[in-house]
């Protein structure tokens, strides 16, 4: 088990670095430093000066991959690639093009974007079971008919849809809480009360149907219909036998997402005004702020890693079927 | 004689109609590939949300055909700036395109949404709703005529809808008659008690109905602004209708792009093994594990930045909001080919071990043959419905993203950019509503009908699926 973790992380470490490579193509080769200085300082009018000094601030002044002008070994580490890129490794984010220390940002907004996705994750598993597994139970009748047609109309619909119709009912019409906004400690819950029921909400079409499809894989299984010849009742068949081997998939399912959770969801937080990681995304690119964008996307990368290799590790635990190899 | 315009999308959209109608060929010679599609055409959902999605496609298609409109100054169109790109579409409906408001006015309004001083005739001015320049222009008294006219050009809709759908309904149950050799009686009873092998009556039914709403909706747009006008004037119901196209190109274009790469190094990876498995697993996972929504901002962002640093080469802004439309469509293919590829790689690793592929090994038939003759087509199917499954979650992606502004280009009509203004309008007092619902409902529908139809298509080229209801 330790040597098949360890193999696992040592394999991560080329998609890392493969994943920084393409970010570095992507935001430094693509578009040189010159053209980001020229963007942010506004296209027309512009002194090289003033080029070159927007790029001093920020350190893009030093060559891509190799510094000629430095001896030794430092002509491969002053440089552009090592200094911004490499150093995304050690969680050495620098500071944004704002000037902000984009590490202390996340660490500080990643608590409200787990305050929402937390809480969606959960309740939002706890409905859809629910809801998957009463359907479930009325199988093959027009219940299940109706509401899996229900399902398709719920996924048909606009996650946008939601969160605007939501807000202007519950807050605009009702008044029931503030639109949007965050405060701190358990002053929060009333702005995360609505963000939370919409993303569950949101959820349930796509949520219960796939579900659904679980149970009835599982209903359909041999060991099913033993306990139902020995006798058992739809309750116990259900609940102890279809349940408990049905969370097997829902749960390894979940667990490849759980480390996404921190990156928050970009469109739920600025449409609520969260300062969590996912507003914080929106914002950098809408400002066209390249520091912190490249940042969250090798966090992101890192993050996803951490999932697929959680998964794996989840599943040799819940099924002891599978073996490593 | 129109000088005609070829966009980058618009010809893939030509390659994309070549490619399906080739498709439809081969598929009609093996019984593999039709029987599957057999009986999605024997499916009441089936086709019933086909005929929804063919009103869709002729929409995209007609508004696919881009030119320059021949200069004449005497004419309506010689209002438009020259060297300004119609589209076949825009052409069909001039009167949408041109009646343009100052600004907001609600759906079927005769007024302005919002007070504003009006100079009357002799000199004072008051302040007050103003009569929209279009919109019920040709009622004296809107307060007292308006109702009646409403009624009346609903009416008069309502009834040219419904005898345009009996003729064609006749033409088809016609058709149908002359083709199984029946009298007309007999099939057209056949057809209304649901006992064809096709379900003609939903397919009747439906074409029914959507002629019906086409010819009610054009009567009121001839008159009103159906669906209202938005912040500039412009008509909601037309930007919708032109929505429709950006929708399906990024739905369908999106998978014709990355197919080609997916299906290549999907295959290869499975069938070659080893190194050849190794490097393009590697590439994938990499490529996947990057957060689609970053990559494509990351990307969009690059891209911004060279447009604006090579502004000359665009020759007009449809020219440059297309190549935005290409890119994006490129990107999202590039995040999401990988589940394909990985389908593939499964299957070629399973069709690999075949008997006809070893046997075809052993008689020394080359890779290229084998992968070409034996596994290419017993793979299409997982090619097919990834395709099917894809379009619905791309066209809501797309509104995702205009929203975030990396999606497509803000001057382009799509369903994103119209929800994306309708946030401020919905913190406007009072609130301006219109253009969100518009928005919703031509989008849902299209991605409801996509759903529907992309899970019947499954179930019948699924048999796994199938046998477990």
């Amino acid at each position: 088990m330790t040597a098949y973790i360890i193999r696992r992380v040592l394999y991560s470490i080329p998609i890392l670095l493969g994943v920084n490579i393409l970010t570095f193509v992507l935001f430094f080769v693509v578009n040189s430093p010159d053209d980001m200085a020229r963007m942010h300082l506004g296209m027309k009018r512009v002194t090289p000066q003033a080029v070159e000094s927007w790029k001093q601030e920020r350190g893009y002044d030093q060559p891509l991959l190799f510094n000629t002008s430095v001896p030794g070994f430092a002509k491969l580490t002053h440089t552009i690639f090592f200094q911004k890129s490499l150093k995304l490794f050690q969680f050495e984010f620098g500071s944004s093009d704002s000037g902000r220390d984009i590490g202390y940002d996340i660490s500080q907004r990643m608590w409200p974007s787990l305050a929402i996705a937390v809480p969606v994750l959960l309740v939002g598993l706890l409905v859809n079971i629910s809801f998957a597994l009463l359907i479930a139970f009325f199988r093959a009748t027009y219940i299940d008919f109706w509401s899996v047609v229900l399902c398709v109309v719920m996924m048909s619909i606009s996650g946008l849809f939601y969160i605007i119709g939501g807000q202007y009912l519950v807050s605009k019409l009702l008044h029931l809480v503030p639109i949007s906004g965050y405060d701190t400690g358990l002053n929060a819950a009333k702005f995360l009360v609505l963000p939370v029921i919409i993303g569950v909400i949101g959820g349930i079409g796509a949520g219960t149907r796939w579900y659904r499809t679980l149970f009835l894989e599982e209903i359909n299984k041999d060991y099913v219909r033993t306990a139902r010849a020995k006798g058992l009742s739809e309750r116990v068949v259900l609940f102890r036998h279809v349940l408990k081997n049905a969370l097997i998939p829902i749960l390894t399912g979940v667990v490849v997402v759980l480390p996404l959770l921190f990156m928050g969801s970009l469109i739920t937080e600025s449409f609520f005004g969260i300062p969590g990681l996912g507003s914080y995304t929106i914002d950098a690119i809408n400002s066209q702020d390249f520091a912190i964008v490249r940042a969250m996307v090798f966090l992101g990368s890192v993050l996803y890693i951490l999932g697929l290799l959680l998964t794996d590790i989840s599943y040799t635990m819940v099924d002891p079927r599978v073996r490593l190899s | 004689m129109p000088q005609f315009v070829v966009l980058w999308t618009d010809a893939l959209i030509l390659l994309l109609v070549v490619l399906a109608l080739g498709f439809a060929r081969y598929a009609a010679g093996r019984p593999h590939l039709r029987g599957p599609w057999r009986r999605v055409v024997r499916s009441r959902v089936g086709m019933g949300t086909l005929v929804v999605l063919g009103f869709y496609l002729v929409v995209g298609l007609l508004d696919s055909v881009h030119f320059y409109p021949p200069a004449s100054d005497d004419d309506i169109s010689g209002q438009s700036a020259p060297g300004e790109v119609m589209s076949l579409f825009d052409s069909l409906v001039p009167e949408l395109r041109m009646r343009r408001e100052t600004t907001y006015s609600a759906p079927l309004a005769t007024h302005l949404y919002a007070k504003e001083t009006i100079e009357l005739g002799d000199g004072t001015a008051t302040r007050g709703f103003a009569r929209l320049k279009f919109g019920g222009a040709h009622l004296t008294d809107p307060a007292v005529e308006k109702t009646g006219d409403l009624i009346r050009l609903s009416l008069s809709g309502l009834l040219k809808g419904v005898a345009f759908s009996l003729v064609v309904g006749n033409l088809i149950l016609m058709f149908l008659a002359v083709r199984a050799g029946n009298s007309f009686g007999t099939q057209a009873k056949h057809v209304l008690s649901g006992r064809t092998e096709v379900p003609w009556r939903v397919v009747l039914s439906t074409l029914g109905l959507m002629f019906v709403l086409i010819f009610w909706s054009a009567e009121l747009a001839s008159k009103y602004h159906l669906l209202g006008t938005d912040k500039v004037g412009e008509d909601v119901f037309y930007q919708s209708l032109k929505s429709i196209r950006t929708g399906l190109v990024i739905g369908t274009l999106t998978t014709l792009v990355m197919l080609p790469v997916a299906v290549l190094l999907g295959i290869m990876a499975g069938y070659f093994r080893g190194w050849v498995d190794d490097v393009i697993q590697y590439v994938y996972t990499t490529l996947n594990s990057i957060p689609g929504v970053l990559l494509i901002a990351a990307a969009i962002l690059m891209l911004q930045i060279y447009m604006s640093n090579h502004e000359n080469e665009f020759n007009s802004l449809v020219e440059r909001a297309d190549l935005r439309l290409l890119f994006l469509c490129i990107i999202l293919g590039i995040t999401s080919w990988t589940g394909l590829c990985r389908l593939l790689r499964g299957e070629a690793l399973k069709l690999r071990e075949m008997e006809y592929v070893q046997a075809a090994t052993a008689f020394g038939v080359g890779h290229l043959r084998i992968i070409v003759r034996h596994i290419l087509p017993n793979v299409l199917h997982i090619v097919l419905i990834a395709v099917v499954l894809d379009f619905s979650g791309l066209v809501l992606a797309e509104a995702v993203l205009s929203y975030v502004n990396i999606g497509v280009d803000p001057t382009m009509d799509s369903w994103g950019n119209m929800i994306n203004s309708a946030r401020l309008e919905m913190a406007r007092e009072p609130v301006v509503w219109w253009s969100l619902a518009a928005a919703m409902l031509f989008m849902f529908t299209l991605v409801l009908c996509a759903n529907l139809f992309s899970d019947v298509v499954r179930d019948a080229f699924d048999p796994r699926l199938r046998d477990s209801r």
